[in-house]
């Protein structure tokens, strides 16, 4: 009755307020958008665009599972080096001229097994995400070292890695394949999240792990999934990293997993879990990316545009602190 | 601030409200120096929330407060504390680890050059408080080696060494044992003496004509009167505090019981020492006892499986293995917990994704495509059904009040569509509006042939809804009454460990 009526009554007070507080990412986007383009003709073109979108996609499709995990209240430190592993595992069997599709199959499982080997250890070991994950981040990235040898793997020169190549450098319809990948995995995420039992699940576990247990819901199964789906995604994105190079580095990825992080955090998502969207990650993966290519139009040196990368997540993160 | 007379502590026309609920309208309390002041009430008749409003926890929306002739509008309990009013909670706020000394002067310990703590001093100054209020502990104790009476009197020390001129002790003899109750109420005598203002909160009458000297009664967060203990019996005290009869509260139906349909037979498991019980369709079984009895982990052993070591369940005859809540509500038992916010609700999601967390796979297909217009259909009749005030289903369960969002529970039990339902404490923290409409929907349940187990620390409400009565005591099962033989006096001698020979004698 009277709570009824304040409820909505609020509502629409601050509906205006509200929907720009919750749109900030997205005005922030298009507001760099257009103070740049201002300042750089080159910037606002469609071979730049497609540009930043494919240099985009690797830390967008890891950020996509990070956001699975990161919902769950977990973090994933490791998907830099199964991406690594992964890639190289890939490269190997393209060498070897295996089928594609093996190639690919065998790569995408590795990452899915460890991944996988991540969220058992935090589930049934009752180890904190970070502790597991920066474990299974230093294995991985030994077992890297050891399968490659510690040298780049490449692809060679055949049939097979000519068509291989096709994931990370091809295009389709005049839009770079990466590019594809990238909308894809959104789509399918956000599909997943918002119309699935496993989606809401994810949410449930990571707004209160008792409760949703309370629920009868096998939570070890759940954290379990979204570390093999963020294991998968990573796969995926070293198969596109070592497509484009045509051939697999040792030391690929690394750091990668700060920037799905900061994603992720840029697109509203909270490390508490349970709350957050995936379009959020989408938009903080975007302004990540487009940040890093005006920087370098605009001439800024690498060492400097460390530090605006830095205030720019540092901001981002005290107005959503502050619209709270 | 001399002699042990006057007014120490007056509050005036308090009023408050939160979002939908006026929780105090127009309350006044007056505590004397050297007297002890019963305040009294129902659950949710506004008790706590004019304490928190006294120590600043919340602020007022009108009235006054004057503590000691001066305006007592305090920021926080550190600010009250320091100004001179001391709260003693049911729940104590010891350091387990730390030594007695530690705990009462924590944070103002004695300290020397370079913040050096002055252990001796320390230590001095507390014997010195034990003393005084006869408790043969050094000071050096562990606290956490102490009994739950001994901790309540290193609260009560701390008050002192606060110099605290109100002391306010909310249901200090909950869990306490007779002797232990002994000790307290000489303490308190003591405190009387010495010029102190005590307010004190609880629910046993008894103890009330026993030590009281004046009592103030609240009923659905109004003032209902100030009365001198001597000049009232305990009739017409409940007859404030209720304002309507018992039998008004809880409606009864009859439902012819049916069949056995959950039994657990001599079940050990942690904190159970063999427990064994039965409940019938369309039977509501209560379950009474004390904090600690045992009550809860009876029903999570029931219903999560775990750690039982002997002893089993069965639902219509069959042996169950329970191993996870999963397994409970495929076999058709649901369990609402008494804490909704820490494991019954999902305070951060709507009403719509709590409600159907249990029963997603009946509104989903085998892909795990949840089919949007089934979920809408299910949800919007439990609202309705429920009469569960919110602006819309997508609304942030934590939003709601406490009545709303257990109604929210209770119908996210429901959607599992069980023929047990386990309610443990269902009206904790609900006002009393909301408790009749919850009392209609469980008898509601039990028309329609549910077996109902009712878990609850409020005597009336068990003796009003229940068929037939389980007191627990330390673990087992002390006391069987059916509805007709039970009253307060017997539940609670088998709740303090008597055996129902005793309680009848």
């Amino acid at each position: 009755m009277s709570s009824t009526k304040s409820a909505s009554h609020a509502e629409e007070g601050v509906s205006l307020k509200q929907r720009l507080i919750q749109q900030k990412t997205l005005i922030a986007l298009v507001v760099m958008i257009i103070v740049v383009s201002l300042l750089n003709p080159n910037f606002f073109t469609t071979g730049n665009l497609l540009n930043i979108l494919r240099q985009t996609a690797v830390n967008a499709i890891i950020a996509v599972g990070m956001t699975f995990v990161i919902l769950t209240a977990g973090i994933d430190l490791s998907v830099g080096s199964v991406l690594a592993l992964c890639g190289a595992i890939g490269a190997s069997l393209i060498a070897a001229e295996l089928p594609i599709v093996l190639a690919v199959g065998a790569a995408l499982g590795s990452g899915i097994l460890l991944g996988a080997a991540s969220g058992v250890i935090i589930s049934k070991g009752k180890v904190q995400a970070f502790i597991a994950t920066l474990v299974s981040m230093t294995m991985v990235r030994g077992l890297t070292l050891v399968y490659t040898d510690g040298r780049p793997i490449s692809t060679g020169f055949t049939d097979t890695a000519d068509a291989f190549s096709y994931i990370g450098t091809g295009y389709l319809l005049g839009i770079p394949v990466p590019i594809w990948i990238m909308a894809v995995v959104f789509a399918a995420a956000w599909y997943v999240l918002k119309h699935t039992r496993l989606g809401r699940y994810v949410y449930a576990l990571g707004g209160n792990e008792a409760a949703t247990r309370l629920s009868g819901i096998n939570v070890d199964r759940i954290k379990i999934t979204v570390y093999a789906i963020a294991g998968f995604l990573s796969a995926l994105a070293g198969l596109v990293v070592t497509s484009r190079l045509s051939s697999a580095q040792p030391t690929a990825g690394a750091g990668y997993e700060l920037d799905a992080i900061a994603a992720v955090v840029l697109g509203g998502t909270s490390l508490m879990g349970g709350k957050g969207t995936i379009m959020g990650t989408l938009l903080g993966a975007l302004i990540i990316g487009f940040l890093n290519n005006a920087l370098n139009l605009l001439d800024v040196s690498s060492y400097y545009q460390m530090i605006a990368k830095a205030l720019v997540i540092l901001l981002a993160v005290l107005v959503d602190t502050k619209s709270k | 601030m001399d002699g042990a007379q006057g007014t120490l502590l007056t509050l005036e026309g308090i009023e408050k409200s939160f979002p939908g609920v006026k929780a105090l309208d127009g309350v006044s309390l007056r505590v004397e120096a050297g007297r002890v002041m019963a305040l009294v009430g129902e659950n949710g008749a506004g008790k706590s929330t004019l304490m928190k409003v006294l120590t600043g926890i919340y602020k007022a929306d009108a009235g006054s407060i004057v503590f000691l002739g001066k305006p007592g509008i305090f920021k926080g309990p550190r600010e009250s504390q320091k100004a001179g009013i001391s709260i003693i909670h049911q729940e104590l706020n010891l350091l387990p680890e730390l030594s007695i000394a530690e705990n009462i002067f924590l944070g103002r310990e004695p300290v020397g050059a370079f913040g050096r703590i002055l252990w001796s001093e320390l230590y001095e100054k507390a014997d010195a408080l034990l003393r005084k209020l006869g408790v043969n502990r050094p000071a050096r104790t562990r606290v956490g080696e102490l009994g739950i009476g001994e901790q309540q009197m290193v609260e009560i020390a701390k008050a002192l060494s606060f110099e605290s001129r109100v002391i306010i002790m909310d249901e200090p003899t909950d869990t306490l044992t007779d002797t232990e109750t002994r000790a307290l109420f000489a303490v308190i005598d003591e405190l009387r003496h010495a010029g102190h203002g005590i307010v004190y909160i609880s629910h046993r009458l008894k103890e009330i004509f026993e030590i009281c000297d004046d009592v103030t009664v609240l009923r659905d967060g109004k003032f209902i009167g100030e009365r001198r203990v001597t000049d009232i019996d305990e009739d017409t005290l409940i007859e404030m505090m209720v304002g309507r009869k018992l039998e008004e509260q809880y409606p009864r139906v009859h439902v012819g019981a049916g069949n056995v349909s959950l039994e657990v037979h001599d079940l050990v498991a942690p904190g159970l020492n063999g427990v064994s019980l039965a409940v019938r369709e369309g039977e509501i079984l209560g379950i009474s006892g004390l904090m600690g009895a045992g009550r809860t982990e009876l029903m999570k052993a029931i219903f999560c499986g775990y750690g039982i070591r002997s002893g089993g369940v069965a639902m219509f005859g069959e042996p169950l293995r329970i191993s996870s809540p999963g397994e409970a509500l495929q076999a058709g038992i649901a369990y609402i917990s008494e804490d909704r916010k820490a494991d019954g609700l999902i305070l951060g999601l709507s009403v719509k994704e709590n409600m159907t967390l249990s029963a997603l796979k009946r509104i989903s297909n085998a892909a795990g495509h949840i089919r949007t217009p089934d979920e809408h259909t299910a949800v919007d009749g439990f609202i309705n059904a429920f009469n569960i005030r919110t602006p819309s289903r997508e609304q942030s369960v934590g939003n709601l009040s406490g009545g709303n969002q257990q109604k929210v529970a209770i119908a996210k039990g429901l959607m599992s569509q069980p023929k047990v339902l386990i309610l443990d404490e269902p009206t904790r923290g609900v006002d009393v509006g909301a408790k009749k409409e919850i009392y209609h929907l469980i008898n509601q349940f039990k028309q329609e042939g549910m077996s109902i187990i009712l878990v609850s620390s409020e005597m009336p409400e068990v003796l009003g809804m229940s068929d037939r009565i389980l007191v627990m005591h330390q673990g087992r099962i002390s006391g069987e009454f059916s509805a007709a033989e039970a009253d307060q006096e017997k539940l609670m001698a088998c709740a303090i460990g008597r055996t129902r020979k005793e309680a009848q004698a």
